[in-house]
């Protein structure tokens, strides 16, 4: 049987860290199992509420009602508030859409592929990683919703439901491949967080004073006693989650790269799509995963468990991700010019020198030229800086979507019908009020929830170690 | 049919080595209805307590076939028989255009039958359990210790010889947990 403790006390222990060439434990040495236990769960269960929590709540909660604001005006409105028209009919909505749904993709990774890779620095980070997917995925579902203007008109052409109308969605289309994708995703990221939360939660439960707080954690462990009988199974549904999130997730952006591959729009008609996005997708999700984990780390002193080493590997994720994107570019341009078709390379031609090309030219800035400095173990150990690094690539991936989009529906086959896309103060108002749901679901789920695994991270510690023969 | 008013013998241990031997040990007396309770997985109980292997993942593997049988009908059923409607000149049952919905199914038939299956075979959710009566446990098993279980349904189970047989493991504590 595949064993997560195995691969986990495969990791140097503390006897190791003398001998060259070793890195360090992913956990800081000495602590035992309730130090782990009580660190982790005393933030959840702590009565004060610490001042930064409440500000940065009221901050990120004030910009989420940004959003209320943009969408209600929306449906009294409709999508005429937006920059949108012919030429460019798909504007913010799909661009965010894709964004949010590329941030996911590291939780993902994290939580799934680097657990079937034996990589057991995953552990401290898994956690909140996977709460950034859901939350990001959420954030991502709001835009296919929104973008018809009316939704509650538009259910029956998005899912199959038995209609008055008797019509179907249409299954030949990858947007509807797209909404069992993105929904799948969703559901199975959810459980995949869940499963993992239940022991944490049965430990919060034994330890809450609050009767309301036990109640809750009580209700949500299921009565997790932490059986070996249940372990056995347990450990066999996770590891089978993992085997199935990874092609999942591999599935979900090469899905959203076929809304825009299955069209003949020059710049979009390419098979290096699938692939291209979903690298894309982890080198956002990654800078996302470290632009949440530096400042967490340092507010909630989790720097024996989100450790340096955690930082340095997420960053060389990122170099080599960021690589793979770089290499996307180069094919794209490589295209435009070998392909010999005019629209092709026309739009290449365009996307760099036409009235886009400040984008293109800080995409190029942002995502391959930054991302170098990470090659060196200077940069890479230096906190602040991986930080601004991390925010410098998740806005290059966000302009890498806008210039995909925008610049290729902007000047298609025929100059008559070429047109300019200015967003508009809603469309911006949407995107950052997303941000701002993101950002108080993150907020609420660091209070109420552990945002580490606790049974994983004891698993970790050099005393679970036992002895193959007694 | 339980000889005592009592689920069973609980002994209490303060590693997972101690466990995992004391485990073993029960076993080979001749122990069968056997639990060990730890604050993480411990591979090496499984062999120790004779822990049968899951089917959960048989029950993924048809989870999963289910899913994507119901993935694949829904579009054949919509696309082909009920609403046939040609779309780019396609024929009726392109298959390969249905591939991503039967996948998506695929895997969210298996996922949902490995969360709820696993939870279903480990008779979750219970609110109670004997086990919590004891204080030790509610405040130590999901934190740093580790407890041994023989329940009073095991034949060879015997209030005094069996409290005889924990106490000759060394464990920290020995208690009667009751029902």
């Amino acid at each position: 049987m595949p064993s997560l403790l195995d691969q986990q006390n495969a990791e140097p222990g503390v006897d190791d860290l003398s001998k060259p060439g070793v890195s360090p434990p992913v956990i800081a040495p000495g602590y035992d199992f309730a130090q782990v236990t009580d660190k982790i769960a005393n933030v959840v269960l702590t009565t004060r509420t610490p001042w930064s929590w409440i500000a940065g709540f009221l901050i990120a909660f004030g910009i989420m009602n940004i959003l209320m604001l943009a969408v209600g005006y929306l449906f009294v409105k409709g999508t005429g508030i937006w920059g949108i028209n012919i030429p460019v009919g798909w504007g913010f909505a799909i661009i965010n859409f894709v964004w949010w749904i590329g941030i996911g993709h590291a939780g993902t990774l994290i939580s799934a592929i680097l657990l079937l890779f034996k990589q057991s620095w995953r552990t401290s980070i898994n956690r909140f990683a996977e709460a950034m997917t859901l939350f990001a995925v959420c954030c991502a579902g709001m835009f296919p919703l929104i973008h018809t203007g009316r939704p509650w008109l538009a259910a029956y052409w998005l899912l199959p439901y038995p209609n008055t109308m008797t019509l179907w969605p249409q299954f030949r289309s990858p947007l509807i491949w797209d909404v069992f994708a993105v929904s799948t995703y969703l559901t199975v990221s959810f459980l995949f967080w869940y499963t993992g939360l239940i022991p944490d939660v049965a430990s919060l439960r034994d330890k809450a004073k609050n009767p309301i707080a036990k109640f809750f954690y009580g209700i949500m462990s299921m009565g997790w006693r932490g059986s070996a009988r249940h372990w056995h199974r347990y450990e066999y549904a996770y590891l089978l989650l993992a085997g199935l999130s990874t092609p999942l997730v591999l599935s979900v952006h090469t899905v959203v790269s076929w809304d825009f591959a299955v069209s003949v729009i020059p710049g979009w008609h390419t098979t290096i799509f699938p692939p291209y996005f979903v690298a894309g997708a982890i080198y956002s999700g990654f800078a996302m995963v470290l632009t949440l984990a530096i400042p967490i780390r340092e507010a909630y002193n989790m720097k024996d468990f989100i450790t340096d080493r955690h930082l340095n590997n997420m960053a060389k994720v990122m170099l080599a991700t960021g690589l793979i994107v770089g290499y996307g570019y180069m094919t794209e341009a490589f295209f435009g010019w070998y392909s010999a078709n005019k629209y092709e390379s026309f739009m290449i031609l365009n996307r760099m020198t036409g009235p886009y090309a400040p984008t293109y030219w800080a995409l190029i800035f942002c995502n391959i030229i930054t991302p170098q400095a990470l090659w060196f173990k200077k940069v890479r150990s230096n906190v602040p800086l991986l930080f601004v690094i991390s925010l410098i690539v998740n806005v290059g991936m966000w302009l890498e979507r806008f210039v995909i989009v925008i610049t290729s529906l902007h000047r298609d086959f025929l100059p008559s019908s070429w047109g300019l896309y200015h967003p508009t103060i809603w469309d911006w108002a949407t995107y950052i009020g997303t941000l701002g749901l993101f950002i108080t679901l993150l907020f609420l789920f660091i209070r109420v929830l552990p945002m580490i695994s606790i049974f994983e991270v004891r698993a970790l510690l050099p005393q679970a170690k036992v002895k193959a023969e007694a | 049919m339980k000889p005592t008013g009592i689920y069973g013998l609980m002994a209490e241990f303060d590693t997972a080595d101690e466990l995992v031997d004391a485990g073993r040990k029960a076993y080979s007396e001749g122990y069968r209805k056997l639990d060990a309770y730890s604050p993480f997985p411990i591979e090496a109980l499984d062999e120790a307590i004779g822990i049968p292997h899951t089917i959960l993942p048989w029950l993924v593997f048809f989870g999963g076939l289910l899913g994507g049988a119901a993935g694949y009908s829904l579009e054949y059923w919509t696309q082909v028989i009920h609403l046939p409607f040609i779309i780019g000149g396609k024929p009726l049952h392109s298959w390969p255009n249905f591939i991503p919905v039967w996948f998506e199914t695929t895997v969210l038939g298996a996922s949902l039958t490995a969360v709820i299956g696993m939870l279903g075979l480990n008779g979750l959710p219970l609110p109670y359990h004997p086990v919590f009566n004891i204080d030790e446990f509610l405040n130590h098993a999901q934190k740093d210790k580790f407890f041994l279980v023989i329940e009073s349904k095991d034949p060879r189970f015997n209030l005094d010889s069996s409290k005889k047989f924990l106490s000759s493991l060394s464990p920290a504590n020995v208690w009667e947990v009751p029902n």
